[in-house]
Order: structure tokens, then sequence, then C-alpha cells
């Protein structure tokens, strides 16, 4: 792979390249479903290529291919080449890069249990346990229980001398149960919708005990066919961490990409509110409980890594302190421009996608005080809302409307009955300035998605969110015609 | 060139099922995708990514009785494809039995399609992209605003070999310019092409498109949310059979009970009416699923009324009938799904149909919808790149975004008028051959600050 790589930086750079980067990657994936009690799908899927990038004359050309071979190096860094200069006829601006010292090294994923040597009927047999038990509630219309587990394996290489080895692995696992009446579809999932993942081996599956959580959840599912419907208002809220990390996910990882702020993603995925003025002005994000970090250094998460795909060293940057916005996601391209050093976020799904500014694990971090429990003893009147059920939000990440699987009533300071259908919306900053507690240390925990999507051709990150609960004061409820 | 290419993808998954067999398998799929993919992306005015791959990926279905395995590579070298073999029939050997697994698809007669591809998309340069950009770009100069968007050209050659006699294989070719022109001001306008023939892309218009629809958008003013007539063009209406085609009009869906879908159901107004079909070369044509099976006209909607859904093996052995040509890659728990959506043209043309508002807004596109609740088609999402207040049948100016929450199908029911023309455009489920609408009443539920 050294030779391969050394080759095509070589190739690139005697054909004019100031700089050329290679990625050297294979990703072995394993997949399982179960849908209703029968085994539906086992799939182990592998992709192995390369990716040449670089920069001509300040300008970008990237090419790959799934052929590893000496040939197809020098054919690829030529065609990068090739496309970089098509890419300067229509440029304005020329591409410049922070300095950072050559990155070297290797980094690994801690794990106990490798997922990939426990057999596979093993992982088909939780997921079958878990299923039956679903399944073993009357009323239910179907379950799903699924698997996945990726290991990717990555050399890169640049043409100032880096050369770093990575091998990141990643797990998941979900249970879902719908239950269905008429024109009615209720669905719980567990541990949130889309699934519970770490950086991890299969000891993060066993953690999750899915039998045990299988029958409160698909009674869970049938209860709320006749539920009253979650009614219209303005409410006190309180987020448990499965809907809260898509809250912080849309509206503050999002926005927070330092690309998405220039405008290269304003064709497809939008902008963001927070330009770089807000930057200068410490923009009120939210309250002074807020307090949020990208920490790619994070234990478990799915944005953890030793060196982003630029080789910049992995690295806890400050976005929120106390309510106030601070920083950025950022590349060495990016950075520069609102006068700082990469904070390496520059992330690629696979050899055959360009590098692109993506989360890291972007976490809010816990209060000392109270727990998620306390938090809602403390609440007179308000929502318990969990497990995320549709999430949508505007082009500048401001206007965003969630709806979530399961409300629960508070009523002094209690849990009481169940809510269906329950949506909120807000506007991003408002929403975050109306915080008015977070959950302490104790109910701390790092959640994430696979399927974060950005970027044309379209590219999935894995990243990490973490969390603990929190409370929002005069939120609007229950949203649309029902 | 491409049928020799098609002849070496065949003879690629035939190699692999011959392993398969090797290895014992009772029946096996092999799919092959490879091809190429190059996309020029512009921002502020000027290319900022411009990337290329090609690449081969096999997916070997491995069944043992009523035991299957699912594995893939990209790796073709023999050493790599025999262990591609293997792993998948270990993955079978594990596995319970599925008892409704009624076996792979047979061979059936099949007609070619015609215009799937075109030799100016597979043989598209960087240059010819980058020519697009400028394009866009001076259009953009023009009406002082600044150009965003991409370029793509994309080069698929899929081929399928089966134990059941399966043997197809097509190149098939699409391209793609979008752009986003805007302003100082907040204004924003958007246009797209979509074509088989990357020189069908008339790239000057859509700029000018784009450029004319931001300058026109100057000024947005704060609209109070409500329910609002409106004409939704082409880009929003594609949406509309999008989430459609995703909650609804899958055979696995019905099956699950989590559809809107029931035979002869009235979803739609009387100039609804929708169907899928991949061999009309006024979409994107192909002639085969990913299972092989030869792609079917199916009716979807007749005049408001839920006439079908479409099917695979799978979900069409479950009722006892065959696919329609709409499988996806195995293993699928998603089901199939409609990629060729076309909706039937009316008879108005577009200043017809913003005449036909009294107070009513005219809305470009939607952006990050996601449905709310399935069942009921409810789905959210916002406005975005143009929208217009038109009253007594004038545009009066432009108004900020605003976030809908609407059952799609009370929109469908709510069609008051069709646009006598149509765009193919790209959805996230495939193409969509649509034309503008006019519907009674759309419930907007929140504003933001653009």
């Amino acid at each position: 792979m050294r030779d391969l790589a050394q080759l095509a930086l070589d190739t690139a750079t005697q054909q004019g390249a100031g700089y050329a980067d290679v990625r050297v990657v294979h990703r072995a994936e394993e997949s399982i479903t179960v849908k209703s009690g029968r085994v539906e799908g086992v799939a182990f899927g592998e992709s192995e290529g390369f990716g040449v990038r670089v920069l001509v004359d300040g300008a970008w050309g990237f090419a790959s291919s799934n052929e590893l071979n000496p040939t197809e190096a020098n054919r690829v860094a030529s065609d990068a080449v090739r496309i970089a200069r098509a890419s300067a006829t229509a440029l304005r601006e020329p591409v410049r890069l922070d300095d950072r010292p050559p990155a070297r090294g290797r980094y690994e994923t801690p794990l106990t249990e490798d997922p990939f040597a426990i057999p596979v009927d093993d992982k088909i047999g939780d997921l079958l346990a878990a299923d039956e038990r679903m399944n073993s509630v009357k009323g239910i219309a179907f379950t799903e229980s699924k698997y996945n587990a990726q290991r990717e394996r990555k050399s890169f290489a640049a043409s100032d001398g880096s050369e770093t080895e990575q091998a990141t692995t990643h797990v998941g696992a979900a249970i879902e149960v719908s239950a269905v009446d008429g024109s009615e579809l209720q669905r719980r999932s567990y541990p949130d919708a889309g699934g519970g993942y770490g950086a991890a081996g299969y000891e993060y599956i066993r953690g999750l005990d899915l039998a045990d959580h299988a029958e409160a959840l698909a009674a869970e599912a049938v209860e709320l066919l006749s539920a009253p419907q979650c009614p219209p208002g303005r409410r006190t809220i309180v987020l448990h961490p499965s809907q809260l990390y898509l809250q912080l996910h849309e509206s503050c990882g999002h926005p927070i990409e330092l690309d998405r702020v220039f405008g290269t993603e304003a064709s497809y995925a939008g902008t963001s509110f927070l330009t770089t003025d807000k930057l200068e002005q410490g923009f009120q994000y939210g309250s002074e409980l807020i307090n949020i970090v990208a920490d790619a250094t994070a234990a478990g998460g799915l944005g953890t890594f030793g060196w982003d795909d630029e080789g910049v060293a992995a690295q806890s940057v400050p976005i929120v302190q106390s309510g106030r916005f601070v920083g950025y996601l950022s590349s060495r391209e990016t950075a520069p421009r609102v006068g700082r050093q990469s904070g390496g976020a520059m992330r690629a799904d696979g050899w055959n996608r360009i590098p692109l500014i993506r989360m890291t694990n972007v976490n809010l971090l816990p209060q000392p005080g109270m727990s998620l429990a306390d938090i809602v003893a403390d609440t007179d009147d308000g929502l318990l809302l969990a497990s995320n059920r549709s999430w949508s939000i505007d082009d500048r990440r401001l206007n965003f409307q969630f709806a979530t699987e399961v409300a629960r009533e508070i009523k002094g300071g209690k849990v009481g009955r169940l809510l269906k259908n329950p949506t909120y919306t807000g506007i991003t900053y408002e929403f975050w300035r109306s915080c008015d507690a977070v959950a302490d240390a104790s109910d701390y925990r790092m959640l994430g998605t696979p399927n974060c999507g950005k970027g044309e051709p379209g590219q999935l990150a894995h990243v990490g969110h973490g969390v603990s609960g929190a409370r929002f004061r005069d939120v609007q409820v229950g949203v649309g015609k029902w | 060139m491409s049928e020799v290419v098609q002849r070496s993808e065949l003879q690629l998954a035939e190699r692999v099922l011959g392993l398969a067999e090797a290895e014992g398998a009772t029946e096996a799929e092999v799919l092959v995708l490879g091809g190429s993919e190059q996309l020029t992306r512009f921002a502020n005015s000027q290319i900022h990514q411009n990337v290329a791959e090609t690449n081969t990926q096999v997916n070997l279905r491995f069944v043992l009785g009523r035991q299957i395995g699912v594995a893939s590579t990209n790796r073709v070298a023999d050493e790599s494809l025999r262990g591609l073999a293997q792993s998948a029939a270990r993955i079978a050997r594990l596995q319970p039995e599925l008892e409704d697994f009624r076996g792979l698809p047979a061979a059936r007669p099949r007609s070619e399609v015609s215009g799937a591809a075109a030799a100016s998309t597979v043989n598209a340069s960087p240059a010819t992209r980058a020519e697009g950009a400028r394009a866009v770009i001076a259009a953009a100069d023009e009406a002082g605003v600044l150009a965003y968007g991409s370029f793509r050209t994309v080069t698929e050659r899929i081929a399928v070999a089966n134990s059941c006699d399966i043997r197809v294989a097509e190149e098939r070719t699409h391209a793609q310019l979008i752009t986003v022109c805007m302003g100082t001001d907040g204004e924003s306008g958007y246009a797209e092409a979509a074509a088989v023939d990357v020189e069908a892309i008339d790239a000057a218009a859509i700029g000018r498109e784009a450029a004319e629809k931001a300058r026109a958008s100057r000024g947005a003013q704060q609209l109070e949310p409500g329910d609002y007539p409106v004409v939704l063009e082409e880009y929003a209406v594609v949406d509309l059979l999008d989430m459609l085609g995703y909650m609804g009009f899958s055979a696995l869906a019905v099956q699950e009970g989590r559809s809107f879908f029931e035979p002869g159901k009235r979803i739609g107004s009387e100039l609804v009416s929708i169907w899928d079909d991949a061999t009309d070369p006024a979409g994107t044509p192909a002639s085969f699923d990913y299972e092989g099976v030869p792609k079917s006209r199916v009716e979807l909607v007749d005049r408001g009324e839920c006439r079908g859904v479409v099917y695979d093996a799978q979900t069409a052995g479950r009722e006892g009938r065959e696919s329609t040509g709409h499988g996806l890659p195995a293993p699928n728990p998603w089901g199939p799904f409609p990629l060729n959506q076309f909706m039937a043209a009316g008879d108005q043309d577009r200043a017809a149909l913003i005449g036909g508002l009294e107070r009513g807004l005219l809305v470009t596109r939607f952006h990050y919808t996601n449905p709310v609740h399935p069942k009921l088609a409810i789905v959210t999402g916002m406005t975005r790149d143009g929208v217009f207040l038109v009253e007594g049948g004038e545009i009066r100016g432009p108004v900020r975004n605003l976030r809908f929450t609407q059952s799609y199908l009370d929109a469908l029911a709510g069609v008051e008028a069709v646009g006598r023309t149509r765009r193919l455009l790209r959805g996230f489920l495939g193409s969509a051959v649509v034309p503008a609408v006019r519907i009674g009443s759309f419930t907007f539920t929140g504003a933001t600050e653009h």
C-alpha cells in the first residue's frame, strides 16, 4: 500500500500538484436484519480502493479507483491533476492550506470482543431472542431487529511526508416494533430510533440488553394506539437523550460546519445562520447552561479517530461556552479564513469520496446539579419526549420541527399518561436559550448516528453525540392538523 | 464499446455464479454494478470540488434450499471472488430457513428499452462539466448574484446472472445539473435539469432560470403561516411522488400494514394519475431491475384512485403473483420501490396555473422533507429558493420561507389544475417526470427568518 501511495504522490507532484494526498481504504461490513421472527438478511460486504486528492495552482482535483495496482495509481493521479486543471478554469480565490506538522502514527479503536470474530449464529440468536419477546405482545403488527458492524482500515500519505495508519471499528443494534389500527400506526424503538451505535466491539451490543427491553417496548407501541393525541400549545418539554442527541445534531452539529458557512453546500444541504460575524460577536447561541464541544478524542464515539483525512490530529474543539458561540468544525482550507488552525474535522466516506467537514463527536456537556429524573421531578407541568420519529430543519438550520415516538405528561413532577404523535418546533437559538436545565453526568451517554448525510456525491458519516437530557421552556408542541 | 463493456460485466457475473455453484449453492444470483461517476461542484461562482470514481461491485445471493446468505465485494481478482462465494455460503449455512422463500426469479422475455445510455455522457470530460459550470456562473454574474451547484455525469453498467437462467446486462447513463443562485439580500433561486444525454442539458438556460428567480426573490417579506392555495413548481411536485413512493406504493409497505394504499381508495382528485414506467424513454430508461426481472409499467393512481403497487420477487411470491421488476439489491429489508414515476400532464400553462390563485403562494421547491406520520402521509418540510405571494392571479412579490405540515394525500385530493408541460427530475428514489400543479389548500405551520 505504501508503494502504491508513494507512486500516486510522485505522479501527482511530477505533473504539477503543489500538494497531494492519498488514502487507501479497506472497509468490511456485516449486517443482520430480523423482521417479525424471520431472518430477513445476513450480509457481509467489503470495499477497497484508493483516492488521490491534488491541489494544482490553487484548484482541487480528486480521482479514485478500486483497482490497486501501479498502472491504476498513475492513471488516477494523472486524472486528479487533469480534473484540477479543469477546476482552475472557474477559480476566483486559490485555495490555501494552513500549516500543520506532518502526521505520523497509528490508531486503533479500543475494543474487548472483536465483532467480526463472534459467530454469526450467536449474533442472529441475540436478535431473534429480542424479536421473539416483542412478538409475544398481543396487538403488534410487525417487528424489526438489526445489527451492523463496520471495520475500516485506512492508510493516509501526503506529499508533505505524512503517513498514518488507522483501524476503526463501529457496531450498532436496534429493535423496533410497530402497532397498527386502521389509519393509526405507532412505532417504538430501543435504544433509540435508528439504533444505538458505538466505536467498540461486541461488548457494546451485549450491554444494550436488547431482549430485556423488548416486551415493554412492544406493550408501549400497542398502548400508543389508543393514547390521546398530543394537544397543541406552548409547553415545557424535557428531552430524553434519545431525542436530545438528534436535536443537537441538526441544530448545532450542522450549522457549525465551516464549509457550509462559506457556501460550499449551498446548492444541496444549505448554508448556516452561524455566519462568521457571529463568531466575532460571541453570539448567544443558548442559555448559560449550554456548553458544547466537538471532541474527536471522546471514548466510544462514532466520531473518534487518531487523525482526520487531512492528517490533522484528533482534538476537542470548544463550540459553545456558557451559551456563547466560540468555534466551528473546520478544515485546513477553511480555518485560516477565520484566523484559526484546522480543528481536524475533514472526513471522507470511504476511498471514493473526497473529505468534507463532518461532525466528530458534538457533545452537550452535562451540568452538575440534577439528574434527568431530578429534572422531571422539578417540572410542574410539561412533556417528556423520547425517541425520534421525524426531523426537518431549514436550509440555514434555524426553523426545526421534530416528532418523537412517545410523549409522557409530567404533572407535579410525576410522569403520567402517554400521548401519541407528539411534535415540537422552534427557532434554533431561541430554543437553546430557553434551556433551563441540563442533566448531570450520571445520565450522560454517547449516542450517535451512522447515517449523517452530506455532500455530492452523497456521503454518510458516522458521528457521535454525548448528551444527558435537558429541559426547555415555552416550546410550541402539537403541530399540524391531525 | 458499451456492448463490450456489458459483456465483460455479464462474464464476471457468470464467473461468480459458477463459483457459487461450486460451493454447493442450490440457487444463486449475482449482481454486478460497474461504472463511473464524475461530479463538478461550484460555489461562490467558482469550482471548489471536482471528483471522479470508477468501481465494480459484485453482490452474491447464495441459496441453500431456503437458507440465504449475501456477500459483496469490489475486489474482482479470482481469489477474492472465491472468498466471496465461500463467505456467502458460510452465512447461508448459518441461517434459519425462510419459510416463505419461493425461489429466485426465473428468466422472462423482456424488451430492450431504447435510450438507456448516451455516448456523450459516458465520454463527458472534466472540461465538459467545467464549461457547464462556467455557463451557469456567467448567467449569475449577469444577474448580480452568485452561483452554487453541481454538474454530474454517471455511467452504470449493470449485469445480473442467476441459476434460473436470467442473463441480462445493460449500460445506463444520466446527467444532472442543479444550481442555486443567491445574493447578499437573502434572495435565492433554483433550477435543475436531468437527462440521459448530457448534451440535452442547456446549462446557460438553467443558470438564467435560477438567476432570474433569485433576482425576483429579493426583498422577501414575512408572511403569516396558515392555509393557502399553492402552485407547486415541478421541483416541489417531485417530492410528493418521492414521498408517496417511499411511504405507500411498495408492496412490502402494504403487506406490513404501514401503507395508506388500498385498491380503489380515492386519494387524489380526478386530475391525478401516477404510474411507474422504466421503459418510457421520456424518463431514465431501464429494462430490468436489480434481480434481473423485466421492468413493467405499474399504474399507481388512476384519476385519483389507488390502482396498484410495485413488487419484487419476494413480495410478489407472498401473493402468488409475478414481480413487476422493482427489486433492489439483496439483502433488501426495505422492499421494492418505484424508481421511475410519471405524473400525467394537464392542460394549463404556467400563467394559467398562477392565474387561478386568488390569494396564494407560488412555491419553487421543498427542502428537508420527512414523514411525520407515514400511514396518514403527513409530511413536514420547508419551502426554499423562491416563494412568491400571488394575488388576483398576479405575482405580488417574494415572501420568506415557510414550514409546512401537510398530508400529501390531502394535497393530491386538492389538486385543481395541472401543468401541460413536464420536467424529468432526479428525486431521492430515482427519477420522476412531473408537471407543476395548483392545489386548493396547503397547510403552512411555521416561518423562518429568510
